[in-house]
């Protein structure tokens, strides 16, 4: 009955009687369509209004219960601080503050006309989707497709190398990829003014919310480059806007403007997970908003199982399969807009890398089995691993045996055959079978593959992996068994496909890559090693990947290419490896993420030099800290709110609207920066400074709601005049303090130039209020 | 006056048979040929060393949890007679007859055995039946793999005991609540559970998650007391201030006199002084503090002092210079100064000695009086045995080629002039006027022209360097970190004008007369840190194993073997209870979520006391598990089966909350109720044949022959060591 009631719920959303009148669907320009829209349904779908009548009936006593109780209350109490009276007096801010947004955020974008930090990793995978050549990020692609997009609609042609920060740009179009991460940057400004504006309905908490992103260096810095930040940051608000104005249309389940909120949610997930995997946080918030209101509709017993049934499909459908199906589109334009052989292959497993154009296993054939007497080389099966090696030089003095090296190599340099003792070269191909015993032998410098219970370089609790014996005659340590994972005795073993474990027969060990890098002697190549302890992981499996015996016939390999369902696991695979394969190194300086909040120290974007025209990210350090004691606050406010509710203590109306604001919208906001703050305290990646600002967002927003109930909570204990007074006063002097404190710090984002702060002569003299700020 | 007398003195004594029955089994069954093995077993090699440590008072850090457990089992030791003169080096080793073997595994054993009838009193705390609460004290007596980790010197059962001590006095001070509160049992209940709370997290870092999850459910019962509006705003204050002290300052402070004992008893050197400051060193008996032992502490121009450097990562190190230069070209083709090489060095040396030179002053020696340096000086640092000064200037460094090089500058004539004048900055001064001191400053070395600070990058030199540890010059000093601090370690005043006297007092010891001793706080703070932040590289261990294999127990830990009969000691578990306690979770969540669900649309299965009943239980249960459990998925660390006994223990207490609901509310009638019992009374002696089908691998007796052996390899994943003829 996807009609119920929206005929009966006809009459619009009562706005002179409320408080604070800005209704929900009062302010969206969807919701005011709503009525026609719902009117046409209902016709289009006429049958149902006969049996939804009734029920809607019901529906209706119980739904419009603030209005209904209002005319009840005797005239409203004279209130301190001035109500919204038309939807003139929302748009009409809304527009000025998204003009100021946009003034601050393309203001001097072209400036420095060099690369400036990531762009260089951002810009470069711009060009690589340009060129269409494969590369390896750990972050999932649509945030960089969308920069490379942006620069090839604004005429780049992808020819930039963004070698390192500082390049400079010349007669490249650049501005086309930071005009589009600008845009998208100075969007948050209205996004939050339009969610406290739904959240809280009050005028100045927006106002002051909007501001404050105004005027903080730290986001205009930030939306001004080429990075992936303010596309995330588009996303993620986009998504909590999206919430919040499908929970204000909950009056009106199954209306269009429902479902479009609804799969606007959903949409925005997708694009928040697909730019980066901390979308996952906002992801977490939705769900648990959702989980939440499923909650609420699940106690509300006027609703039948089959009405419940279809909100939870609505939902399923809306926030779970349409991201997830939009976040697999994305990869499937990226895997077939990268179809060049790039910088990315070597990451990638081998029938990956069959896929792309110039790898040489595009369309290559070779023999499918592996027989003895086949030239071959071997892939480690770990992520990024390399190929299994030797050269003529031997493990220094010291270091187990002296015999020759055995390393793990990234480069295609080395082939081995599996040679058996009873190889007889008259006889008839022999192909190598699960479970028999060989020797693999080094074709260049024919020797055998051998270990032995010394122990390995680096890791010493394995033992070593060496090259011994000349032209095919060495010892008993050069048997090994060849065995493939998940399969019976006596097949044979198949090129690419089968995923091998060699164990050394004399001690049964087995042979693996470590994954930790030689020292100089061994020419940084990765150790390979023998290790006794028995483990399923893919340090010790092995792909066979050329093959050559002209004694067998050749096969194409197209049969097997992965399919994409493979391909998409193998590229997550390989990215959250690489994502906590990024380490801080021993002795490194690296941020914390108790140094975010307080503002402790930023990133140099730009310049070093007194002469350098520097750019430092930095929040405006009294927007930061101002955030950081409404925190304080706000958790003050809502404990003894919640308290004083729970003992009992008689609220008046008033009040009770401030607090529900307070907990119920403050709340949903301090969740979202609990859920984009905590996590990276768990994080053992290497962390910096503007992994805080998805979460600096959700402070802001909560700074506005909280200083604004706050202001309206003093208001409503004193006399009326003297009430609006305070109200006005407090949120001017607030205002005034932030645009004063952005005229003060300015130079942080449009650059500085001249000696440092240090230096009385500076323009930035006597602002180095920390000494770990670095401009 | 004498009215007493008019009534005969009585004294009433309860026994509940159950209990006595039940300790006594517990005790038999944990106790039973404690000696045996007379061998060390497992990780006994690792905790044992610890307890020699304590019984010869040698300081020792470790890094696997705090001091409380350790001291436990040294307690037993010192019982016994223990003389610590044992070498802890191999599993399997025979204890030598100095050992008393039998005291050091008490305490576990006991604490092990307690846990029986503990398990019995919580479900009846919980308002359950005496026969479910039998029942699931007889499940934790047959648990295989808690009697094996109980009978030796491991740290599982004392965790265990202490987890369940806490639950069962919190239920008995809440069901004091509600009738006598305030009264001396309750007093006595609440403060037990800030004891018990406190010893568990002492005993091993785990106990910090059934902590929490008690103070979570301490903090909901508080939030359904503030909302009790017939309470006075006074008496809700004070329920709450009694809760917080009992709950939160407590443990607090017991965990603080852990430590507090520790380092009392703890007061000699010993193996594991080099990751101290050099401060704690000072403060342990013998090792630094011989030599510091009445050092000059203030270091004034003309001294000859030591740098250590604060981090003391990768190895602690001091700043060191020797003869050879920088090689002119690298092997990668980047040129260098072709200086003399400044590096950190691991050992002492007499190449670790500098001098601090006033730059406007040509004498190396201490005037009369000495000339402190203080915050802010400029200074040269002078190499003591070369005489030659530290140096750094628009150089790459040898690894690190965003930072400057640091050598001793040697002048070749080639317009390249000495940059050697550095700024002493104290990091922990308490005044800009602060004097450099000996030991406890922490200093920065701030290079006056170009601004670098003196850095270990924690990489070490290639051959020509002797492979010691890279300094460098950072220039783009990002914030403070340890590895740009230094302090100075030994020190005295120079006294010597030639250079050949120096050499001579550079080689001699120092000696003076102050000594410095920390603040119990300081200490405790750098303990802790170092607990906290040492990390052993690379465990990968034969048994260790994924938090996933434990559910289905897929994985085992042999412990100890025989070499001659092969008797052997596993860490096996009672796969029929492991299997049951799964089954019973799982039943358990279905069961809760279906009636949340029914009961948020207003359809009551269940009478609200058993709704309530069966959410507490299984918040408690069902909690205990997932809090002891799911946070392994998170850990780095090397994980072993035992890890799981807590989180098993919980979950086995669930299996009799949820037999008995299923019989209760589900069985209706009579004969399904029977047929029931009947199940249950198979059920249960199928348990107890399979404790006794696997005893021989938990108590190491008696020896089973190769194809026993093999017929208990139940599980293909299963490695239990059966001899090659």
């Amino acid at each position: 009955m996807p009609c119920e009631g929206t005929r009966l719920r006809f009459p619009p959303c009562p706005t002179a009687r409320t408080p604070f009148p800005l209704m929900p669907c009062a302010v969206v320009p969807g919701c005011r369509r709503l009525p026609r829209v719902g009117a046409q349904m209902t016709l289009a779908v006429g049958c149902c209004q006969a049996e939804s009548g009734p029920r809607c009936g019901g529906l209706r006593q119980r739904r419009p219960r603030r209005p209904a109780g209002e005319p009840s209350r005797p005239s409203p109490p004279p209130r301190a601080w001035a109500p919204l009276e038309a939807p003139v007096g929302v748009w009409a801010p809304l527009a000025s503050i998204t003009l100021l947004s946009f003034a601050s955020r393309f203001y001097r974008l072209s400036e420095p006309p060099h690369v400036c930090w990531d762009e260089t990793h951002f810009g470069k995978m711009g060009s690589y989707y340009i060129n269409r050549t494969f590369f390896f990020d750990v972050h999932p692609p649509l945030g960089k497709m969308l920069i490379g997009l942006a620069g090839y609609l604004s005429g780049y042609n992808g020819t930039f190398p963004f070698q390192k920060p500082g390049d400079r740009y010349g007669h490249h179009n650049y501005i086309g990829m930071r005009g589009f991460c600008a845009f998208l940057g100075s969007c948050l400004v209205p996004f939050a003014y339009l969610i406290v504006l739904e959240l809280s309905k009050s005028l100045s908490a927006a106002l002051l919310a909007a501001s404050i992103l105004i005027f903080d260096t730290g986001c205009i810095t930030l939306s001004q480059y080429i990075l992936l930040d303010p596309i995330l940051m588009f996303f993620l608000m986009g998504a909590v806007l999206s919430m919040v104005k499908y929970n204000s249309c909950a009056v009106r389940p199954f209306s269009a403007p429902w479902w479009f909120w609804l799969s606007l949610t959903g949409v925005n997930l997708a694009g928040a997970i697909g730019v980066k995997f901390v979308g996952l946080f906002v992801v977490l918030l939705v769900g648990l908003n959702t989980v939440y209101d499923l909650w609420e509709l699940l106690g509300d017993l006027s609703l039948s199982l089959v009405t419940l049934g279809k909100h939870l499909l609505a939902r399923v459908f809306c926030l779970i399969l349409l991201p997830l199906v939009l976040y697999t589109a994305q990869f499937a334009v990226h895997f077939a807009v990268l179809n060049k052989s790039g910088p990315g292959d070597g990451f990638f497993s081998s029938a990956f890398q069959s896929r792309l154009i110039g790898n040489n296993l595009h369309n290559v054939s070779v023999p499918e089995h592996l027989a003895y007497g086949s030239v071959i080389t071997m892939k480690n099966l770990r992520m990024a691993g390399g190929y299994l090696h030797s050269h003529w030089h031997l493990y220094p003095e010291g270091v187990g045996a002296r015999q020759q090296q055995v390393s793990v190599s990234l480069y295609h340099s080395l082939s081995l055959l599996p040679a058996s003792d009873h190889l007889d070269p008259s006889c008839s191909v022999e192909f190598v079978r699960h479970g028999d015993v060989i020797r693999l032998e080094h074709k260049e410098t024919s020797r055998n593959l051998h270990s032995h219970q010394h122990e390995a370089p680096m890791t010493r609790k394995h033992f070593q992996v060496t090259g011994y014996g000349i032209n095919g005659t060495g010892d008993a340590n050069d048997f090994w068994r060849i065995e493939v994972v998940g399969r019976k005795s006596g097949k044979r073993i198949k090129v690419l496909r089968s995923q091998i474990r060699l164990t050394h027969l004399a001690t049964g060990c087995i042979l693996g890559s470590s994954g930790k890098t030689l020292p100089k002697w061994g020419w940084e190549q990765v150790e390979v090693t023998c290790t006794p302890y028995v483990k399923e992981t893919p340090n010790a499996l092995w792909n066979v990947e050329d093959h050559i015996n002209p004694k067998l016939p050749n096969i194409s390999l197209d049969v097997l290419k992965p399919s994409f369902p493979e391909i998409l696991l193998e590229s997550h695979m390989v990215m959250i490896r690489g994502n906590s394969g990024l380490k801080p190194k021993e002795n490194e300086v690296t941020s914390k993420p108790w140094h975010w909040p307080i503002n402790y120290q930023g990133l140099r974007f730009s310049g070093v030099n007194e002469t350098d025209y520097r750019v430092y990210l930095l929040g405006n350090p009294v927007v930061w800290w101002l955030n950081l004691v409404t925190i304080g606050l706000y958790l003050l406010m809502a404990t003894c709110t919640i308290v004083a509710i729970k003992r009992g203590a008689q609220l008046t109306v008033e009040f009770k609207e401030l607090s529900e604001v307070l907990l119920h919208s403050g709340g949903k906001i301090m969740l979202g920066w609990l859920l984009h703050y905590l996590p990276f305290f768990m994080m053992g990646r290497v962390l910096y400074f503007h992994h805080y600002f998805p979460a600096m967002l959700f402070s802001s927003m909560l700074t506005g709601i909280t200083w604004d109930t706050l202001l309206k909570f003093c208001a409503g204990c004193l006399s009326c005049s003297m009430g609006k007074r305070v109200y006005t006063y407090g949120m001017l002097a607030l205002m005034l303090l932030i645009v004063y404190s952005f005229y003060l710090f300015h130079p942080l984002s449009y650059g500085m130039v001249g000696p440092m702060a240090s230096d009385p002569n500076s323009p930035m003299a006597g602002l180095r209020w920390l000494e770990s700020w670095e401009f | 006056m004498l009215g007493f007398l008019k009534q005969p003195v009585v004294v009433t004594a309860e026994i509940n048979m159950n209990l006595v029955a039940l300790t006594v089994m517990g005790l038999v069954n944990r106790l039973w040929a404690l000696s045996y093995p007379r061998a060390v077993v497992f990780d006994e090699v690792y905790y044992g060393q610890f307890v020699s440590l304590y019984m010869k008072r040698i300081f020792f850090v470790d890094d696997s949890g705090p001091p409380f457990g350790h001291m436990l089992l040294a307690f037993g030791g010192y019982l016994g007679g223990f003389d610590g003169n044992f070498l802890w080096n191999r599993i399997g080793a025979e204890y030598s007859m100095n050992v008393p073997v039998w005291s050091l595994r008490l305490l576990p054993a006991l604490t092990g055995a307690l846990c029986v009838p503990l398990a019995y009193q919580i479900l009846v705390e919980l308002h359950f039946s005496h026969c479910a609460a039998f029942g699931a004290a007889l499940l934790i007596l047959f648990e295989n793999s808690l009697i094996t980790q109980s009978r030796l010197m491991l740290l599982e059962s004392v965790l265990i005991f202490f987890i369940l001590l806490a639950i069962l006095s919190y239920l008995k001070f809440y069901n004091l609540q509600k009738c006598s509160p305030f009264t001396a049992g309750w007093w006595f209940w609440l403060l037990l559970t800030g004891v018990a709370c406190s010893c568990a997290v002492g005993v091993k870092y785990m106990g910090l998650f059934t902590y929490m999850l008690l103070l979570a459910i301490a903090g909901v019962h508080s939030w359904h007391l503030i909302g009790d509006q017939t309470l006075s705003n006074v008496s809700v204050l004070c329920h709450l201030l009694a809760r917080g002290l009992a709950l939160v300052v407590v443990p607090v402070a017991m965990y603080l006199s852990f430590f507090y004992v520790h380092l009392t008893v703890l007061y000699r050197s010993g193996p594991h002084d080099q990751i101290m400051t050099s401060a704690f060193q000072a403060s342990l008996e013998g090792g630094l503090a011989r030599i510091t032992q009445g050092q000059p502490l203030e270091v004034a121009y003309g001294s000859q002092i030591t740098l250590r450097n604060v981090l003391g990562k990768p190895v602690p190190c001091w700043l060191h210079s020797h003869k050879n230069t920088y090689p002119i070209r690298y092997e990668n083709g980047r040129g260098s100064s072709h200086q003399q090489q400044v590096t950190c060095y691991p050992f002492k040396d007499v190449n670790n000695w500098w001098i601090v030179k006033d730059p406007g002053m040509q004498q190396l020696v201490v005037s009369n009086p000495p000339r402190p340096v203080r915050h802010g000086h400029i200074v040269q640092l002078v190499h003591g045995i070369t005489t030659r000064y530290l140096n750094t200037h628009d150089v790459a460094a040898p690894l690190s080629p965003h930072s400057q090089e640091i050598s001793c500058y040697i002048d070749y004539n080639i317009s390249m002039p000495a940059q050697n004048l550095w700024r002493v900055e104290i990091v922990n001064r308490e005044s800009d006027t602060d004097v450099w001191k000996t030991i406890l400053s922490e200093v920065r070395f701030v290079h006056v022209n170009t601004s670098a600070v003196l850095k270990l990058s924690g990489a070490s030199l290639p051959e020509w360097g002797y492979r010691q540890l890279e300094i460098i010059g950072e220039k783009l000093s990002k914030g403070h970190h340890q590895s740009m601090l230094w302090n100075v370690e030994e020190h005295r005043y120079g006294k010597s004008q030639e250079q050949k006297e120096r050499e001579v007092e550079l080689h001699s010891p120092t000696q003076a007369d102050i000594s410095k001793n920390l603040s119990f706080m300081a200490r405790f703070t750098e303990l802790q840190w170092k607990i906290l932040t040492l990390k052993n590289e690379d465990t990968e261990h034969k048994y260790s194993s994924s938090p996933l294999d434990w559910i289905t127990m897929d994985t085992n830990i042999a412990y100890w073997f025989h070499p001659i009969s092969g008797a052997q000691i596993h860490l096996i578990g009672n796969i029929l209870t492991w299997a049951s306690a799964n089954v019973a979770t799982l039943v358990y969540v279905c069961l809760f979520l279906w009636y949340l669900l029914r009961r948020r649309r207003k359809i009551c299965d269940i009478p609200e006391d058993a709704w309530r009943l069966w959410v507490s239980a299984g918040g408690l249960c069902v909690g205990g598990w997932a809090v002891n459990y799911l946070p392994f998925f998170m850990m780095e660390k090397t994980l072993f089966l035992y890890h799981y006994l807590p989180a098993l223990t919980f979950q086995i207490l669930l299996i009799p909350v949820v037999l008995q609901h299923l019989t209760d509310h589900l069985c209706r009638s009579q004969l399904p109720k029977n047929m029931f019992s009947a199940l249950m009374v198979a059920w249960f002696s199928s348990i107890y044949l399979v404790y006794r089908t696997f005893s021989p691998l938990t108590y190491g007796e008696p020896t089973l022959s190769a194809a026993e052996l093999r017929s208990l390899r139940w599980k293909d994943s299963w490695d239990i060591l059966i001899r090659k003829h």
